[in-house]
């Protein structure tokens, strides 16, 4: 291949087939699925120069962010995984070092949805002062830039830089509250923490590409599935270091225990509203980067177009770019293959791609690489379940005696991570035995964390409009709110018991369908651990009832305190409002969840 | 098929329709959100009644038809195959009937009630939508949903309106029921993975090459669009096609394979263990005698009369159909959590002071029947496959659910109206009532006889009725379950003799004795009437209702018994095990693997039973 070729496919590559003209890009090309996230970088220099201007100090930098993150959200349009499965199909864009799939637009619509309903509450709540406001919308938007990255990284070098790329801002959020030594330690403990969790990630990184020699998700499985069956015992121990290190990074991001100790402070020290946004925006794109290292390692990713070869193909007078030739290809494997000549050190090979086959058919080519790679998926389902069980029982447990309400929803979260988390150990172990039922299985997690977004924004937010009134953040200071703001006492009560996961609220829809994905794999294999799993979800969810309902019990039941001033929320204020908004789909959802489900099971269909 | 909907959804939501009128009236105006309540339960009831008993109304209930009858399937959540199904027979009736009474009759004691009005009334109507909700609904779901629905409102009925440990109490009760639910849970999604439309087809007039179908597909009520499909694709693809409809995993449970009997014993257990808590049965009872005690009255009668009734539903609805494998090789240990629950209630009732909580003991004992009528499964090879001892037990515990509904609503009433009185429950402070109040005596009286199952009134048919099955089970058992007749009229007797008899009243606020009003004695007035009723008519009033679906539930259990449990037993063989389940890992226990089919087998196809000789149950297939 001569430098001409190369450079066309990489011009194909990054913004589609270059008869469309030289500024067109095209919309199934590498910068056309990474618009929205084009629109993020834009906003964040549109905030940082705007300052600039005497009359840009005026602008309340709220609504640029709230406008990016709406703009950006239409970009990724989710709608398409209904209207239009095709266009989702999986792609691995920049030259495989980022995928574009159904999930991706699943996960990205989430996470910038979830930027735009922050943003109201940040406007609502006044935490970002004026002066502040750009820092910190700058700091959220990057972040929010780094979780996108983190679920689309298909390569461990992206995966590693869209974890620093999303953890900086949220060190420096963390600690944004000056003046508060509480937050600044916080902060420091976060950004030390961070810092050791990244190297031994790194390490483990750098010890499975001596291994396999590559650091591409799908190579990585493909190399694996091909040198597992002779791997000798101190290569087998490598591995299981590599696995061992990578997760304890990715087990930091989703504060999972033991590597937690940072969650509790940082939300106690941080504003409610960093809490707010850390919970599910940090902790979404970080089951969802889990999720994909996950079927990344242990399962070989399916064939998908590459980038701008959907348009070319629409313009009929062109012929397609020059393919590598059959010799080229490992004729009987379909497998994406690096390209011959420098594929043992190159670590961000291009991938000869065969033509789609259709997925999960009995005849799937892959099916002897897949169950080569078997150990790796118990090896790793194993793992996480163990530290789902520990972090769900850990979170509940020490969530009880909190009496700061944000340490107490800290905690909480911490818990939430582990049954979320169980949802991957049934993805795993469904892969090996019916794939056909994985899908549905890791569509649960979507919809868990679909349902955790509004439980936990909705929480949070309520800390804050009570912080904002009373000056307090103790548990105990919620005590008959009930008849200082009814409103805002119940829907606080109903997102409590969401969490609690009680049906009717939709909390108990995101607990079904992972348990369900649990007992799918357990019908599956057999495997005695995934029926511990299922029951110790289930017993916490007992558990979890006691703090949960504390509070309840105290807003309810317990008369006011003399010495607190009053919480009142009238519903129909811009507070009462957004609370009520933000309740309703909790409540409601047990009456129609079919889109949501349709929806997350179309974004997951491309994973496998 | 639009009238089932309109009619059965319009029972089961008309309390919250209730409840979201109540919403829009502002709080002070008590009377006015009390009325809207009591219409609200009336036009309930009235409902129930005339839509299923009046001839002429098009969901009359036919008491000759042993299946589902006026159900409709509308498609809910189509990821998860659960429809918004309802449905009634001969077992959920009488149960609907007691409900919407006990509520209507329950909130006409809720006059009592003073303090946050709005609330409790909203949350009482809830509650009665929950408790409609799963006695109606045929999608296993859809049960489970309304089943915790109830938790909620009942948490804060005990938690806010009770006595003076109500919060202890109220949390007590949550607890409980949600690790029972949580247990439940568990069961159904294992019933729903395992569960295959496909096989069931298989074995049912549905496949047209089935010369001796053992399932008749419309008694299922599955979707058009389910039996569409599977019409068009008898294989679906090679895949199982899972479902939540009771109906279709009852079938399943006694005419396929698609839930091996490992799979059934564990399902049977947890779900067992899920409805206990709430019948409750020792030991899982604690809750109970708290929540009782401190629940205001109108809640204790419903508690009592109605939640207490879903755990007996929940086992004859649910446990038996779908797992029989678990309920033949438990049913001793069901019928003795029964009897022991039995006399372990009745020795607590006699060592109360506190009057309510006897009566909540007297619940736990009575209930105990109802487990124990339930679990008798007299239909085994010694007894020639006879079912008629196992039927009777069934029924009587049937209507001892109706008949303790009545007796014990009445019961805590009675307590409740002499406690808003004199504002104790000592039974050794009181005394001398008769003279007091002898209208309110005389009803009491009649109430407590009627627990005590005098000849004549309500509890003596099923309490005879479960005594007399079990003699052929076990006659030990029996000896203990009749025995127990003597300690209940002991403790209840006592109690007559302590609160209504003697001289003189001695206790605190005699001077607030004062003769029951109108509105009181109405309530219990037809409660005493019901019992009286019940105890003379049985068959005209509870039995003719329920005769043909339980027979008929009872006969294909004993079928069931015949020709695929027994021989089974006889041939002990090598627990089946799961082809999609061999692969790497043969160093697994293999749990609970059911025995599958072959993906692409054809309707005739039967060579798998030879490659499998440890395949269970051709006899049942064929």
């Amino acid at each position: 291949m001569n430098l001409h070729d190369l450079v066309s496919q990489l011009v194909l590559d990054t913004k589609g087939p270059p008869q469309a003209g030289p500024w067109r890009v095209t919309a199934d090309s590498s910068l056309g699925v990474f618009l929205p996230e084009v629109v993020l970088c834009a906003v964040i220099v549109l905030i940082l120069l705007v300052r600039l201007p005497r009359w840009g100090r005026n602008i309340n930098t709220a609504w640029l962010a709230f406008a990016g993150s709406l703009v950006a959200l239409c970009l990724v349009a989710p709608w398409q995984l209904i209207t239009d499965p095709a266009a989702c199909g999986r792609m691995e864009i920049f030259t495989g070092m980022l995928v574009y799939d159904g999930f991706a637009v699943v996960m990205r619509a989430f996470l910038l949805g979830f930027l735009a309903l922050f943003i109201v509450f940040t406007g609502l709540s006044g935490h970002p002062e004026k002066e502040d406001g750009p820092d910190i919308y700058v700091l959220l938007l990057g972040a929010t830039l780094g979780f996108c990255l983190m679920v689309t990284a298909n390569h461990f070098l992206m995966i590693f830089m869209a974890i620093e790329m999303a953890s900086v801002p949220s060190y420096a959020l963390a600690g944004m509250l000056k003046r508060e030594r509480l937050g600044s330690e916080a902060a420091l403990k976060y950004a030390v923490y961070g810092a050791g969790a990244a190297g031994i990630m790194l390490y483990g990184i750098s010890l499975l590409a001596g291994l396999v020699n590559a650091v591409h998700l799908p190579t990585v499985a493909v190399e694996l599935s091909r040198r597992l069956p002779t791997m000798d015992a101190p290569e087998m121990m490598v591995l299981a270091l590599a696995v061992l290190m990578i997760s304890v990074g990715l087990a930091f991001k989703l504060s999972a225990v033991p590597f937690h100790f940072w969650c509790p402070d940082v939300f106690e020290g941080a504003s409610a509203e960093i809490g707010g946004f850390l919970s599910v925006a940090s902790k979404g794109a970080a089951l969802a980067l889990l999720l994909r290292v996950a079927v990344g390692i242990g399962w070989i990713a399916p064939q998908g177009d590459l980038p701008g070869t959907r348009s070319l193909a629409a313009h009929h007078a062109v012929a397609p770019p020059e393919r590598p030739t059959d010799a080229q290809r490992v004729s009987d494997s379909a497998s994406p293959v690096p390209l011959a000549g420098n594929s043992q050190s190159d670590l961000t090979t291009t991938f000869v791609y065969a033509t789609a086959d259709p997925p999960l058919t009995a005849a799937d080519p892959r099916a002897a690489d897949n169950a080569n790679l078997q150990q790796v998926r118990d090896y790793f389902s194993r793992l996480i379940a163990l530290l789902a069980i520990v972090t769900c029982t850990f979170g509940n447990l020490a969530a009880y005696g909190q009496t700061n309400i944000k340490r107490l929803l800290a905690y909480s979260t911490i818990a939430h991570a582990g049954y979320m988390m169980m949802a991957v150990p049934a993805v795993l172990e469904l892969l090996g035995s019916s794939p056909q039922d994985a899908p549905l299985a890791a569509a649960s997690l979507i919809l868990y964390l679909v349902v955790y977004l509004f439980l936990n924004l909705g929480a949070f937010f309520i800390v804050a409009l009570v912080r904002n009134r009373q000056r307090t953040e103790q548990v105990d200071d919620y005590a008959g709110m009930l008849y200082s703001s009814p409103a805002l006492a119940i829907c606080f009560s109903i997102i409590l018991l969401g969490l609690v996961g009680l049906p009717p609220l939709s909390g108990f829809l995101g607990k079904f369908a992972v348990f369900a994905a649990l007992t799918d794999a357990f019908r599956a294999t057999g495997a005695a651990y995934l029926m511990v799993l299922l029951l110790a979800g289930g017993l916490n969810t007992a558990v979890s009832l006691f703090y949960y309902l504390r509070i309840v019990r105290l807003m309810t039941m317990v008369p006011e305190s003399e010495s607190n001033r009053s919480v009142a929320v009238p519903v129909l204020s811009p507070d009462g409002l957004f609370v009520v908004l933000l309740t309703l789909p909790t409540a409601l959802l047990i009456v129609g969840w079919q889109w949501l489900s349709a929806m997350a099971l179309a974004s997951t269909g491309s994973l496998f | 098929m639009n009238t089932h909907v309109f009619w059965l959804s319009l029972l089961v939501f008309l309390p919250s329709l209730g409840a979201i009128v109540i919403a829009f009236v502002p709080k002070d105006r008590v009377e006015l959100l009390r009325g809207i309540s009591l219409v609200a339960t009336a036009l309930t009831f009235v409902l129930s009644v005339g839509a299923f008993l009046l001839p002429s109304s098009a969901m009359h209930f036919d008491t000759s038809a042993a299946t589902m009858q006026h159900s409709f399937v509308l498609s809910w959540i189509p990821s998860f195959d659960i429809s918004y199904s309802m449905g009634i027979d001969g077992i959920s009736l009488p149960l609907v009937l007691l409900t919407t009474l006990v509520s209507l009759l329950a909130m006409g004691a809720s006059w009592s009630v003073t303090k946050y009005v709005k609330a409790y009334c909203i949350l009482f109507l809830i509650l009665e939508t929950a408790m409609l909700g799963v006695f109606v609904t045929l999608d296993f779901f859809l049960f489970f949903v309304f089943w915790e629905v109830m938790l909620l409102p009942m948490y804060f009925l005990i938690g806010v309106w009770g006595g003076p440990r109500r919060e202890y109490a109220a949390i007590k009760f949550f607890l409980y029921t949600l690790v029972g639910g949580v247990f439940m849970l568990i069961a159904i999604l294992m019933l729903y993975f395992k569960s295959d439309l496909v096989a069931l087809a298989k074995v049912s007039d549905l496949n047209p090459n089935n010369p001796t179908p053992s399932v008749v597909w419309a008694d299922l009520h599955l979707s058009d669009a389910t039996t569409q499909a599977l019409r068009d694709d008898p294989t679906n693809g090679g895949h199982p096609r899972h479902t939540f409809n009771l109906l279709a995993l009852a079938a399943m449970g006694q005419h396929t394979d698609a839930f091996s009997p490992r799979w059934q014993y564990w399902a049977f257990l947890l779900l067992f263990v899920g409805f206990i808590i709430k019948v409750p049965s020792v030991p899982l009872h604690t809750w109970l005698p708290d929540a009782h005690v401190e629940a205001p009255t109108p809640i204790s009668m419903i508690l009592a009369g109605v939640l207490l009734k879903m755990g007996g539903y929940g086992i004859i609805r649910i446990c038996y159909p779908i797992c029989p494998h678990g309920g033949f090789d438990l049913a001793y240990v069901v019928c003795a959590v029964g009897v022991i629950s039995m006399v372990y209630g009745a020795f607590a009732a006699l060592a109360q002071t506190d009057f309510k909580r006897m009566v909540a003991y007297s619940s736990v004992s009575h209930m105990g029947y109802v487990v124990l009528g339930l679990g008798v499964w007299s239909a085994t090879a010694g007894t020639a496959y006879n079912p008629d001892y196992w039927n009777m037990g069934v029924k009587g515990a049937m209507f001892q659910m109706i008949a303790h509904g009545i007796s014990s609503a009445g019961m805590f009433f009675l307590v409740g109206v002499v406690y808003d009185r004199v504002h104790h429950r000592n039974l050794n402070e009181f005394g001398g009532l008769f003279g007091r109040m002898p209208v309110y005596t005389a009803l009491s009286i009649g109430i407590f006889f009627a627990a005590l199952g005098l000849p004549g009134l309500c509890g003596f048919i099923g309490e005879a009725f479960v005594v007399l099955s079990v003699w052929n089970f076990d006659y030990i058992l029996a000896i203990i379950a009749a025995s127990v007749v003597i300690l209940t009229a002991g403790y209840i007797l006592w109690a007559i003799q302590r609160v209504y008899l003697g001289p003189e009243y001695h206790g605190p606020h005699g001077e607030a004795l004062t003769p029951s009003n109108l509105r009181e004695n109405s309530i219990a007035g037809v409660l005493f009437v019901l019992a009286i009723l019940l105890g003379v008519f049985p068959q005209t009033f509870v039995l003719r209702y329920m005769d043909s679906t339980i027979d008929r539930q009872v006969e294909n259990l004993a079928q069931w018994t015949k020709t695929v449990k027994e021989p089974q037993l006889a041939t002990p063989q090598a627990e089946p095990v799961d082809a999609t389940a061999d692969r790497h890992r043969g160093d697994e226990p293999r749990w609970f693997v059911a025995a599958e089919h072959p993906p692409n087998e054809s309707w005739h196809d039967e060579s798998w039973q030879a490659d499998a000789p440890g395949q269970p149950s051709g006899s049942s297939r064929n």
